[in-house]
Order: structure tokens, then sequence, then C-alpha cells
């Protein structure tokens, strides 16, 4: 247990070292000076020599990257070249919005997606099943950007049951901020729910055929308790597992969810940087990202290790 | 479940693993006769045939142009004679541009799952195979994972422009670690069975085993993630293009179809639904096929 924790803890900081280096060369593999890039508009000799003095540009690579990492260590994560306000404090505002975007997701996806997955497993061969695969597979084709249009256009525009965008913090005013952020979660659940239900289908029936399951309808046990007690418990393992694989999906999707619905969070604050060409944001959303990612999927196997005792033993997550 | 079919031995690969041809035949039209049987693999195959050759022939199928723009009748509802599903806010022609969309997905799909194969397999092979690359492969597929394709496809936007061809290679690198892993894991599975170790022993050189033996019994799995590859990729394609770090204006793209519709929605709510519908269609029966083929592949018999 140890050494695999141990072994996990060297393997994601490698990973996250090696992922700080290739954020660190995407700039400089910019076309042309990277002064020119990070100036943006201004480029003035004053401003780009500024600019070479802030970055360390007119030293050795090596040196730089120094700069780099202990900035970052130092929680400066640069600064907006567009509004001048540091990027560490753009993630501050930014951030909570898709917080709460992804993990109200998460949890409904988790309940939708469980709860559809063990009745179609249950429910073998009958309606409730082809039900429940039918809307899994629908929900893992959908575009869910165009269902986010689709919502706004039904839900919002002609209907004013939901407002079509805009957010309102939760500290402000819980009621409206829940009103706001209703669709999007739903929208940026469908997917994850989707993926949930079909694992969950599958390692419920699996269960369902093992032994000790088999064991417990034996001894009399109702099947109902045989769901509960001994094939549900495994479908925890699989939504951690899917939280961790699905955790760039999830991202990627909070991005195209905010940014239909208006909301001022990561995704915003990303694609704004990218269409006004501001590097150092797109450099620190890049960072930051990477890292949450990492951080995550090494919670999500301690986690995995502490639930699935066979992982410890093991050695190797599949 | 059509137990009664299943070989004895305990993956679809090995009853061919020593390439004894008749069983190998026959195991092929087992597939096939298992596919035709199911009906949602026979229609989710003829709705991708169907894709496949109206996107081959686009420009002689389509109408019109589909940069043709008519200001005279914007906004035209589906039904208006001259065009079956109406046309948009520049009076281009909504089927036309339905079908050169598709064209464009599909092609992303393809060149994004291509990308993700060329790179994948080999690393996939070699980690599995090779003690001494599989630490250094699985370092590189984490790092690959930390980005997630809407971030990778970020950077490339922002380093070398938004086109179709760099949205393809982001959504082909996201996917590439998918690749490595299953082929790796694949390859490991297949190594510790009876004909490939007696080929080993037998003094038989690493490539010509990977080639001979791993890569032919592998095929079956890296198919079915092909299956499932291709329609993740044109969704994420559409994605990139709805926000603009994909396939660029006046170019025809699902994704960007959906951009504009989005400001018209209200207006001319064809040009927001029949897009979506149309992806939604190409992705489901990608998915559909790639179940179906699975299950096919099953030797233990359908699932669903």
């Amino acid at each position: 247990m140890r050494t695999y924790l141990l072994n996990r803890a060297w393997q994601s900081l490698l990973t996250l070292i090696l992922a700080t280096v290739v954020v660190f060369l995407g700039v400089r593999a910019l076309p042309g000076d990277p002064a020119l890039a990070l100036a943006g508009e201004d480029r003035s000799p004053e401003t780009l020599a500024a600019i070479r003095l802030q970055y360390g540009l007119d030293q050795s690579i090596p040196v730089q990257f120094g700069h780099f990492v202990n900035n970052i260590l130092h929680g400066d994560l640069g600064t907006s070249i567009r509004t001048g306000t540091p990027v560490s404090s753009m993630m501050r505002t930014a951030l909570p919005v898709t917080l709460q975007l992804a993990v109200f997701a998460i949890v409904l996806a988790t309940i939708v997606g469980v709860g559809a997955g063990v009745v179609a497993a249950a429910k073998r061969g009958r309606p409730a099943e082809w039900v429940a695969n039918g809307l899994a597979l629908i929900g893992l084709s959908v575009p869910h950007f165009w269902l986010g249009l689709v919502a706004i256009l039904y839900l919002a525009v002609a209907t004013g049951l939901f407002p079509a965008s805009g957010f309102v913090p939760f500290t402000e005013n819980p009621v409206e901020n829940l009103h706001h952020i209703l669709l999007p979660v739903v929208i940026l659940g469908t997917g994850l729910s989707a993926v949930i239900m079909r694992q969950t289908r599958s390692a419920t029936l699996d269960a369902l055929s093992a032994d000790y399951v088999r064991t417990a309808k034996a001894k009399g046990l109702r099947p109902s308790a045989v769901i509960g007690r001994h094939a549900l418990r495994n479908s925890l393992i699989v939504v951690v597992t899917i939280a961790g694989l699905q955790l760039g999906e999830l991202i990627s999707g909070a991005v195209v969810t905010e940014q239909i619905f208006g909301l001022p969070g990561f995704g915003k604050m990303t694609l704004d940087a990218v269409f006004q060409r501001d590097y150092p944001v797109i450099q620190a959303v890049v960072l930051v990202t990477a890292t949450a990612y990492i951080a995550i999927n090494f919670l999500v196997d301690l986690l995995y290790s502490l639930i699935d005792p066979r992982i410890r033993v093991g050695g190797e997550a599949a | 479940m059509s137990t009664t079919e299943a070989p004895l031995t305990p993956g679809p690969s090995v009853a061919d693993g020593d390439a004894d041809a008749p069983r190998e035949v026959g195991r092929r039209r087992r597939i096939v006769r298992r596919l035709i049987g199911n009906p949602l693999a026979v229609i989710s195959f003829a709705v991708l045939l169907v894709a496949v050759v109206v996107a081959v022939f686009a420009p002689w199928i389509a109408p019109y142009s589909p940069e043709q723009t008519d200001f005279a009748r914007t906004f035209a509802p589906p039904g208006t004679s001259g065009h079956l599903l109406g046309t948009d806010d520049l009076g281009r022609d909504v089927l036309s541009r339905l079908i050169l969309g598709s064209r464009a997905s599909l092609e992303v799909g393809l060149l994004a799952v291509a990308t993700a194969l060329v790179v994948g397999v080999p690393l996939g092979l070699a980690s599995g195979y090779f003690r001494s690359l599989d630490a250094v492969i699985s370092r590189f597929t984490d790092l690959l994972l930390a980005f997630p394709f809407l971030i990778l496809a970020v950077g490339l936007a922002a380093i070398r422009g938004a086109s179709l061809g760099n949205a393809a290679v982001a959504i082909g690198i996201a996917q590439i670690p998918g690749f490595i892993r299953l082929v790796r894991s694949e390859t490991l599975r297949l190594k510790s069975l009876d004909f490939v170790t007696a080929s080993i022993v037998d003094g038989a050189g690493d490539l010509w085993v990977l080639g001979k033996h791993v890569l032919p019994n592998a095929t079956s799995v890296i198919l079915v993630q092909a299956t499932v590859a291709i329609p993740a990729a044109i969704l994420g394609e559409a994605v990139l293009s709805f926000l603009g770090l994909g396939i660029q204006p006046p170019d025809p793209s699902l994704g960007t179809m959906l951009a504009t519709a989005q400001q018209f929605a209200a207006r001319a709510p064809w040009t927001a639904i029949l897009p979506g519908v149309t992806i939604m269609v190409l992705v489901l029966a990608f998915n559909i096929f790639g179940d179906s083929l699975r299950d096919a592949l099953d030797p233990k018999g359908s699932r669903s």
C-alpha cells in the first residue's frame, strides 16, 4: 500500500514537472519574438524591454525556466496583457463559478447515472432496460452545446422559465444562483450521466453474476437487498474511476457550457484569452488545468485504493 | 446470449492465434452473421454508408454551393421551393451547408483518429511488449492526458491559429492515450499466451512477433476503439468550430452553423435545430455500430 502510493505520488510529480516544461516551451514555440507576442498591441521599445526583463527573455532557457517555476511557486501566474490584472486574481473570481457548475453536474450525473444503470441491470431484457439504454446512447451522442442552445431557445427565451444567461454568486442570492445555474448543470451533466449509466450497468451485471451475489441470493436475501447491499457497492468504484477519466471531458464541457450560458467562469476566461491572444493568461490556464487534472487523478487513485483492496495488493491500477 | 457459439478460449482473438485459416474464416463469418442478425447494427451501418457516400460526392449532391448567398431570400423556412431545408441569415441553402458540413465532420473524425492510431498503436505495442520502454511511455501517456482536448485546442489555436487541420490534430492528440492504454493492455495479455511465448522461445524476432502475432490479434479491439473514437472526434470538431477554434467561416461546418444560428435561433429555429440533429444522427450511428461490433466480436455473446 505504501509503496503503491509513494510510487503514484512520484509519478504524478514527474508528470506535473513534464507538463510545466511543455507549457513553458509552448509560449516559446510561438512564431517570432515571444516579447512581441507577450506585449500584444503595445510594441514600443520600452514595453518590449520591460517584458524581456520581467520574463527574463534575454537569459538562457534554463534560467528562464527557473524564473517561471519560481514565480508559479510564489503564486504569481503572470499578468494579463489585455487588462493588466494578475492572472491569479482572475482565477480567483472565475474558478468558483466553474467549480460550482462542475460539482453540481457530477452530483446530478451520479444520481441519474447510477440510478438508471442499476435499473437497467436489474430489469434486464425488460422495457425499462431498453429505455435506459436508449437514453444513455442518446446522451452520449447528442452535442451538449446544441442541447444547451435548444434549452435556451425553448426553456428560456420562449417561456422565460429560466434566465438565458448570466450568473449570480451563491453568497449574494442563493435562490437566483440556483435558478441561473440549473440549466447549465443539466446540460453539462447529460453526457457524464450517460457514461456513468453505461459503466454502472455493466459493473452491476458483472456483480450480479459474481459468486458472492449468488451466495447472497441463495441465503434468501430479497433481490432489492442483494442489489442495494452487494451490487451497488461496486458502482461506487465505477463513479470514482469515471470521475478521474472523464475529468478532461468535464473541463472541456464546462468551457463550452459557460460560453453558451454566459457564465463568467474559467471557460469564458480561457476563450477570451485565446481570441485576444492574451498569452500569459493562456499559459496559466493550460498549466492550472494540467495541474488540476494530475492532482485529481492522484486523489482518485488514492480513493480507489481505499475502496478497492485489490488495488493495494495487486499494485497496478488497470 | 449465444453462449453455444463461444469458443473455449478466453479471448476473441485467441481462436485464430495460430493463423488457422478455416477457423479464421469461420470466425469472420460468425461475426458478420451476428451483425446482420442485429437490426440496430444494420440500420446504423446503412446510415453510415449513406453519410460516407454523400460526403464523397458532396459537391455533386448539394443543390447549391454552400457559400452562395441570396440576400433576397434570407431565413426562408424549410419547404420553400428550391430550398428543401430553408436558408440561413445570408440566404445560403441549409441543406447544402449540412451536406458539406457533414463532410467536414467526417474528414476531421477520420483525420483525428488516424493521428491517434499512427502514434498510439506503435507506442501501445512497445509499451506492452518491451518492459524497458513501459515506464517512459506511461509517463508520456499521463502527460498527454493532463491536457484536455479543448485546452490542447486552445493551445494549438494560440500557437498555430485555428483551422480544420489544427482542430483534428488537437482531437487526435487527445485520443492518443486511449489507444496507447488499450493496445498496451491487449499486448500484455497476448504476450502471456502460449502461442506467442512459443514463438518467442522459437527464436522469433521482437518485430516479427509483434507484427505477426500481437498486432493482428489486437485489431478487433483497436477497430472497436476506432469506431468509438470517430464519433467523439466529430463531436469535438463541432464544439471547436462552434467556439471559433476549428473550421473558420465561411467554410461550412456543423459547428460554425450552430454558432451563427445562436444569434438567430428565435427567428429561424431550423438553422439551430437541423445541424444539431445531423451531428446527433452521425454520432449515434457510429456509437450504435460500435456497440454492435463490440458485441459481435465478444465471444461471450452479446450483452445488450
